[in-house]
C-alpha cells in the first residue's frame, strides 16, 4: 500500500460524460497518478462495492461523485462514499442539480417505465423490472427506482460543488491542481460549501455578443432562425439563451458559436430558482402590453420546464410534480 | 458552555398579537396565537409573546417599547392590520425605544386572515403560521436608515384648469416659484368655456378670470402656456423637466395683444376646441377674449401662409412687427422639487352611441356646446337657438348620464352632470320660456346647496322623467311628432315607455379621463386605474399623493368632480408641496434595489423595465447601476434579474425565502413534498 492519498470516483445516474471530461483532462491525469492512489473509480478499473465497504472510514481524501441519485444504489454508494471520503465533490449538473434525467421529476414512475419499456425498446411491451427475481441460482434484486431524482447533497452532505454537464476539463484541470497544492501545503481548501471550478457571475460575463435593451417580439428556435446574427446577443434575436442566468465558467462556448447556451452550469451564485428566474427574466423584456398578444408571443416556447429547468428541477424550489410524488 | 454563546447568538424576539377590538379576535383566537408562538418558536428567539386589544394605542405601543428596554428585544414582530396602516406607527414604537425599526416586521393577519376566512380554526392555524414567517423573516432583517433628500423649492404644474390655477397661485402666494405648463394657448381650461356655474348660477369668467390674471401677471408664476412637458429625469426634490413650446409664431415681447391680427386674418375656421365646433375662429387667434397670456398663436394647420406659402396679413398689419414666422420649437430645461398634475378631464364623445344622434340629428347637443351656446361671450351671444341659428326651442329635452352609468361606456358616474343638466334646464325656463324634460336614471345633488338647487328647479315647473333614454329620432309615428326629435326612454316610475317629442335635445356627456392620461402618467411615473384616471396614493386619507414620491395631482384628472372640489384639490396639493418646501428636505423609505457589480454581467434584461428610470447602464463597464434616489423599491427589476444581482433592500432573497420556510413550516404537512424515497 502505498503512502499517497487516495482518490475515488463514482457515477450515478448520469450519463458518463463526466468520466470523459475527466480523462478529457489530458496530461494532467498523470499529475492525478503522481499524488494519488485510485481506490475506487469504476469506469477506469475493476472493483467491487464489498471492496470501498471495507475502506476504513475517510481513507478516501477525495470523492469526485457525478450522477443523480435515482434507485437504492445510487443512495447506498452516495451514503458508502460520503462515509469513506474526507473531501466529497458533487461532480457534475447531475449530482449537483439532477440534470437532464431530474426532468423525470414531472412524471410519475409508471409513466418513466411506459416511456422506457413501452416505447423505446424493441422488447416485448408491457414489461416492468422486477425488483426481486428468483433463478437457481438464488434470488435476483435490482434496487428501487425511486419516485423521484434528488441530487448527491439532497441524500448526503457535500463540501463541494462543480457545476456542468459535463465540468470543463480545464475546470477539472485547475481544480486537481488546487488540490495538489493543499497536498502540499501551498494553498488552502475553500469553505465548505463553495461551488468550485466555476465562476461568481454569468455566462452572459464570458460572451462576447454585443447587448442592448432587450425587447423581444417573437421567441424563435434555432432551425427556425434564416441566419443568426453573429455579433448580437441571441436572446435579443428571440433565441432562448440561458446564458444570463447560468454560472460562468464554460467560457460561454455555446453562444460563441450561434448555439444559445443551455444552462448545463447552473444557476449563478444568488439564483435561488434557476427557472422561476429565467422565466420572469424573459416575460419581462417581452415587447407587448397587450394581454392576447403577450400569449401568442409565449406560446411560442416550445417545452417551458424543458427550456427552463432542463438542468435544474430536481434542485428547484419545485423539485417535482405532485404527479411524480402521487 | 457553548448552549450560553449560542443562546447569546440569537436574536431575542417578542411577538405582539392584536385583537384589532373583535375585528381579528372574532376570527383568530389570538390568545392561542401569543402562546404558540413563544412555545413553538422559542427555539427561534422569540422570548416574548402578548396579545393586546389594540396593539396601535399608545398602551399598546408602550408595551412594545417596555419590553424592548426591559427584555433587551433585538426583534420585533407585530401581528396586527396590513403595514400599510401601521407599520410607521411600529416603526416608531421601536425607534423610540432605541430599536432600529427596520427591525420590526408586521403580520397581517386582519387583511389576510381574519377579515377573509370564517373557519375559527383553519383562521387561528393560519394566523400562527404567518406569524412563523415573520419571525423566521425578522431574524433575517437588517437596520436600515432613511434616506435624506432635500428638496428644490420650484414647483411644476402642469395643466392651467381650475385645479392647476389654484395650486399654481397658492404655492406662488407663498413666495415660491412655479412654473405653470398649459398644453392649450391660454389657461382656463373647461370652465372657461362656462356661462354660469351651478349651484350658485354665478358667472364661471367672473370667478375664473380674475384668478387667470393673477397667475398670468404673478412675479413667481412662470407661465408657459402652448407647451407640454416632453420629459422627466430626476426623483423627489429634483426632478428635470423638459418642457416643449411650439412655435407661437408670435414674438410675446412685442406683442400688445391689440387683437388686429385675429380681426384682420382673412382665414375662418371652425373652433373645434373652445367652441366646441359650434363657433369660428381666425387661423391667428387667441381661444377667447379674457385669455391669459393675452398673445395669440399661428395655427400652421389652417393659416394660409403655411398651406400655400402667401398671405402673411397678420405680419404685414401688425403694428409692433409681432409676427415671427420662422419660429421653431424651442425646449426649456427646469428644475423642480415637486409636479402637481392637474390635465383635467375629456368629455364623451357623443358619437359612440349612434342611437342619440349626435352628429347626425342636427339638433342633438351636447352639453359643452350647449354651454357655449349660453355664453353671452359664446357664438350666439348666449342665445339659446337651434341648429339654424335663428329658431328658439319651444321643448328642449336633457338627457342625463350620457356615456356614464353604463357598462357599455363608462361605468362611473360623472359627478356633475346631474347637476350641470339642472343648470341648464333652469336657463333653458329662463331664457327661453321652453318646456324642458329632464330624463335621469337617479338624480345625483349630493354635496352643500346641490339638493335645494334641485328643489328650486322642481318648483320652477321642469319635468323629470327616470329612464334612461333608450333613442333619440326624427322619425315621426304618431301625431304631433312630425318635424321634432322624439325621445323614447322607459319611465320606470309609471311603468311605461314614452316617446317625447321636442325641438331640441341636450346631452350631458360624462367626463372621462384625458385622451392621452396614460401616457402622461408614464412620463411622470404615476399609475392610471382600471378605468383611466390618475390614482391616488390612498382614496380617503391622501388623495392628492401618488404613489411616487413628489408628483401630485388635482382636479378632475384624478376622477370626475366639480369646481370646488377640484380647487380644493388645487390648494391641498399646493400644501403638501409647501409642506415639503418649508422642511426642506424628505425622507424616504431606505427600501432600495442595488446591483452587485460583481455579479450583475451586464445582460441588460432590467435595463428598459423600471417604472421610475433608475436603471443606469455603463456601457463602458458592462454593468447595470440603480440610483438610490429615483428607486423607489417596487421590486421589479430584483425579480427580473435572472443573475439574482439585483437585492433590494428590506426584501432580500434571505429574508423572503426564510418567511417563506416559516410559513410552510407550519401549513399543511401534505403540500410538501417528501424527499425520502418511496
Ligand atoms: C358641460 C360641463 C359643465 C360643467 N359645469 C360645472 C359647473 O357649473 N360647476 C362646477 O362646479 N363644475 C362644472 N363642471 C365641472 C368642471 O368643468 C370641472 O370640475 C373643472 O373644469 C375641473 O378642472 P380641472 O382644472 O381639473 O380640469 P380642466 O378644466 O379640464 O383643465 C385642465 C387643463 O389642463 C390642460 N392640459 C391637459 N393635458 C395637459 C398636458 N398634458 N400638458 C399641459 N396641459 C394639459 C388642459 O388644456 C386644461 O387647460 C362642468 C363640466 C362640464 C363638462
Ligand atoms: S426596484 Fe428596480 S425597477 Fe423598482 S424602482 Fe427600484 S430600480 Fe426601479
Ligand atoms: S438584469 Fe441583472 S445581470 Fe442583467 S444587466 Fe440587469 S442587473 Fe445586470
Amino acid at each position: 500500500m502505498s503512502e499517497k492519498p487516495k482518490f475515488a470516483m463514482y457515477w450515478a445516474a448520469s450519463c458518463g460524460g463526466c468520466e470523459i471530461a475527466v480523462l478529457n483532462i489530458g496530461e494532467k491525469i498523470l499529475d492525478v497518478d503522481a499524488n494519488f492512489d485510485v481506490a475506487f473509480w469504476p469506469v477506469a478499473m475493476d472493483a467491487k462495492y464489498k471492496d470501498v465497504e471495507e475502506m476504513p472510514d475517510k481513507s478516501i481524501l477525495l470523492t469526485l461523485f457525478n450522477g443523480g441519485i435515482r434507485n437504492e444504489e445510487n443512495a447506498h454508494m452516495a451514503k458508502l462514499l460520503r462515509q469513506k471520503s474526507q473531501i466529497l465533490v458533487s461532480f457534475g449538473s447531475c449530482a449537483t442539480e439532477g440534470c437532464v434525467p431530474g426532468l423525470a421529476n414531472l412524471s410519475s414512475r409508471e409513466e418513466v417505465f411506459a416511456a422506457a419499456y413501452d416505447s423505446i425498446t424493441s422488447d416485448t411491451l408491457g414489461i416492468r423490472p422486477q425488483y426481486s427475481y428468483e433463478v437457481p441460482e438464488g434470488t435476483l434484486t435490482l434496487p428501487i427506482f425511486n419516485t423521484i431524482v434528488r441530487t448527491l447533497d439532497q441524500v448526503v452532505d457535500v463540501d463541494y460543488y462543480m457545476p456542468g454537464c459535463p465540468p470543463e476539463s480545464h475546470q477539472i484541470g485547475a481544480v486537481i491542481d488546487l488540490v495538489i497544492q493543499v497536498l502540499h501545503g501551498q494553498a488552502e481548501l475553500p469553505p465548505k460549501g463553495s461551488v468550485i471550478g466555476a465562476g461568481g457571475s454569468t455566462v452572459c460575463d464570458e460572451c462576447g455578443r454585443i447587448r442592448n435593451v432587450k425587447k423581444i417580439t417573437k421567441f424563435r428556435r434555432l432551425h427556425e432562425v434564416a441566419e443568426i446574427d453573429p455579433v448580437l446577443c441571441l436572446l435579443e434575436q428571440g433565441i432562448l439563451c440561458n446564458g444570463p442566468a447560468t454560472r460562468d465558467g464554460c467560457g460561454a462556448l455555446c453562444p460563441a458559436v450561434g448555439a444559445p447556451c443551455a444552462g448545463c452550469y447552473g444557476p449563478a451564485q444568488d439564483v435561488v430558482d434557476y427557472g422561476a428566474r429565467l422565466m420572469t427574466a424573459v416575460s419581462s423584456v417581452i415587447d407587448s402590453n397587450d394581454p392576447k398578444e403577450i400569449d401568442r408571443i409565449l406560446d411560442d416556447i416550445v417545452d417551458p420546464a424543458g427550456t427552463f429547468y432542463r438542468f435544474n428541477l430536481a434542485h428547484s424550489l419545485l423539485h417535482a410534480s405532485k404527479t411524480a410524488v402521487s | 458552555m457553548s448552549q450560553d454563546t449560542h443562546a447569546e447568538d440569537k436574536e431575542r424576539i417578542g411577538v405582539y398579537v392584536c385583537h384589532c377590538g373583535s375585528n381579528i379576535s372574532a376570527t383568530v383566537d389570538v390568545e392561542d396565537v401569543a402562546v404558540w408562538s413563544k412555545d413553538a418558536l422559542g427555539e427561534d428567539g422569540v422570548v416574548v409573546s402578548r396579545d393586546y386589544k389594540f396593539m396601535c394605542s399608545s398602551l399598546g405601543q408602550e408595551l412594545i417599547e417596555r419590553d424592548i428596554q426591559e427584555q433587551g428585544l433585538t426583534r420585533v414582530v407585530v401581528a396586527a392590520c396590513s403595514p400599510h396602516l401601521h407599520e410607521q406607527t411600529f416603526r416608531g414604537a421601536c425607534n423610540r425605544a432605541g430599536l432600529n425599526g427596520y427591525l420590526c416586521e408586521m403580520v397581517s393577519i386582519r387583511e389576510q386572515v381574519s377579515w377573509v376566512h370564517t373557519d375559527k380554526v383553519a383562521a387561528t392555524a393560519k394566523a400562527k403560521a404567518m406569524v412563523a414567517g415573520g419571525v423566521e423573516r425578522v431574524i433575517k432583517n437588517e437596520p436600515l436608515e432613511p434616506l435624506h433628500v432635500p428638496i428644490h423649492e420650484h414647483t411644476l404644474v402642469v395643466g392651467g384648469g381650475i385645479a392647476g390655477i389654484q395650486a399654481a397661485l397658492e404655492i406662488a402666494d407663498s413666495g415660491n416659484k412655479v412654473y405653470l405648463v398649459e398644453r392649450e394657448a391660454s389657461i382656463g381650461g373647461h370652465m372657461a368655456q362656462f356661462d354660469k356655474t351651478f349651484p350658485t348660477l354665478d358667472c364661471a369668467a367672473c370667478i375664473l378670470t380674475p384668478k387667470m390674471v393673477t397667475a398670468g401677471n404673478h412675479p413667481n408664476i412662470e407661465l408657459l402656456t402652448w407647451s407640454e412637458v416632453e420629459r422627466v429625469d430626476g426623483y423627489v426634490g429634483n426632478f428635470t423637466v423638459t418642457i416643449k413650446q411650439k412655435p407661437r409664431y408670435v414674438d410675446t415681447d412685442l406683442c400688445t395683444g391689440c387683437g388686429i391680427c385675429w380681426e384682420k386674418c382673412p382665414k375662418k375656421v371652425v373652433d373645434e376646441v373652445f367652441e366646441a365646433g359650434l363657433g369660428y375662429r381666425t387661423a391667428v387667434y387667441t381661444p377667447f377674449a379674457q385669455a391669459v397670456p393675452k398673445y395669440p398663436v399661428i395655427d400652421p394647420d389652417t393659416c394660409t401662409y403655411f398651406l400655400r406659402g402667401k398671405c402673411r396679413a397678420c405680419e404685414k398689419l401688425c403694428p409692433t412687427d409681432a409676427i415671427d414666422f420662422s419660429q421653431t420649437v424651442t425646449y426649456k430645461t427646469v428644475t423642480v422639487g415637486n409636479i402637481i398634475l392637474a390635465t383635467g378631464f375629456d368629455t364623451f364623445d357623443a358619437r359612440r352611441i349612434p342611437q342619440y344622434g349626435y352628429g347626425r340629428l342636427a339638433n342633438v347637443f351636447t352639453s359643452v356646446e350647449f354651454e357655449r351656446m349660453c355664453n353671452a361671450a359664446g357664438p350666439t351671444n348666449g342665445d339659446i337657438v337651434m341648429r339654424d341659428g335663428v329658431s328658439k326651442p319651444e321643448s328642449v329635452a336633457i338627457v342625463h348620464c350620457v356615456g356614464s352609468r353604463d357598462r357599455n361606456y363608462n361605468n362611473h358616474c360623472s359627478v356633475i352632470c346631474c347637476m350641470s343638466s339642472l343648470k341648464f334646464a333652469h336657463l333653458v325656463k329662463e331664457r327661453t320660456g321652453a318646456r324642458v324634460y329632464n330624463f335621469y336614471i337617479d338624480m345625483r345633488t349630493a354635496y352643500k346647496d346641490y339638493d335645494e338647487f334641485y328643489q328650486r328647479l322642481l318648483e320652477e315647473g321642469n319635468l323629470f322623467i327616470r329612464g334612461r333614454v333608450a333613442e333619440i329620432t326624427d322619425a315621426a309615428r304618431l301625431p304631433g311628432e312630425e318635424g321634432k326629435l322624439i325621445v323614447q326612454a322607459e319611465d320606470t316610475l309609471v311603468g311605461k315607455q314614452r316617446r317625447v317629442p321636442v325641438d331640441m335635445v341636450v346631452l350631458a356627456v360624462g367626463l372621462e379621463p384625458r385622451h392621452d392620461a396614460a401616457e402622461v402618467a408614464h412620463k411622470f411615473g404615476i399609475s392610471c386605474s382600471s378605468n383611466g384616471w390618475f390614482i391616488e396614493k390612498h382614496p380617503k386619507l391622501d388623495p392628492v399623493a401618488t404613489m411616487t414620491e413628489g408628483i401630485y395631482v388635482a382636479g378632475a384628472a384624478q376622477g370626475p368632480k366639480d369646481i370646488p372640489s377640484s380647487v380644493a384639490q388645487g390648494s391641498a396639493a399646493a400644501a403638501r408641496v409647501l409642506s415639503r418646501i418649508n422642511k426642506g428636505e424628505i425622507e424616504l423609505e431606505p427600501v432600495r434595489a442595488t446591483v452587485d457589480a460583481q455579479k450583475c454581467s451586464g445582460c441588460r434584461i432590467c435595463n428598459d423595465l423600471c417604472p421610475f428610470g433608475a436603471i443606469i447602464f455603463h456601457e463602458d463597464l458592462m454593468v447595470t447601476e440603480i440610483n438610490h434616489a429615483l428607486c423607489q423599491g417596487c421590486g421589479t427589476c430584483v425579480a427580473a434579474c435572472p443573475a439574482g444581482a439585483i437585492s433590494g433592500s428590506g426584501f432580500s432573497n434571505e429574508q423572503v425565502m426564510s418567511q417563506i420556510e416559516g410559513l410552510l413550516a407550519f401549513s399543511l404537512p401534505n403540500n410538501l413534498i417528501e424527499l425520502v424515497p418511496a
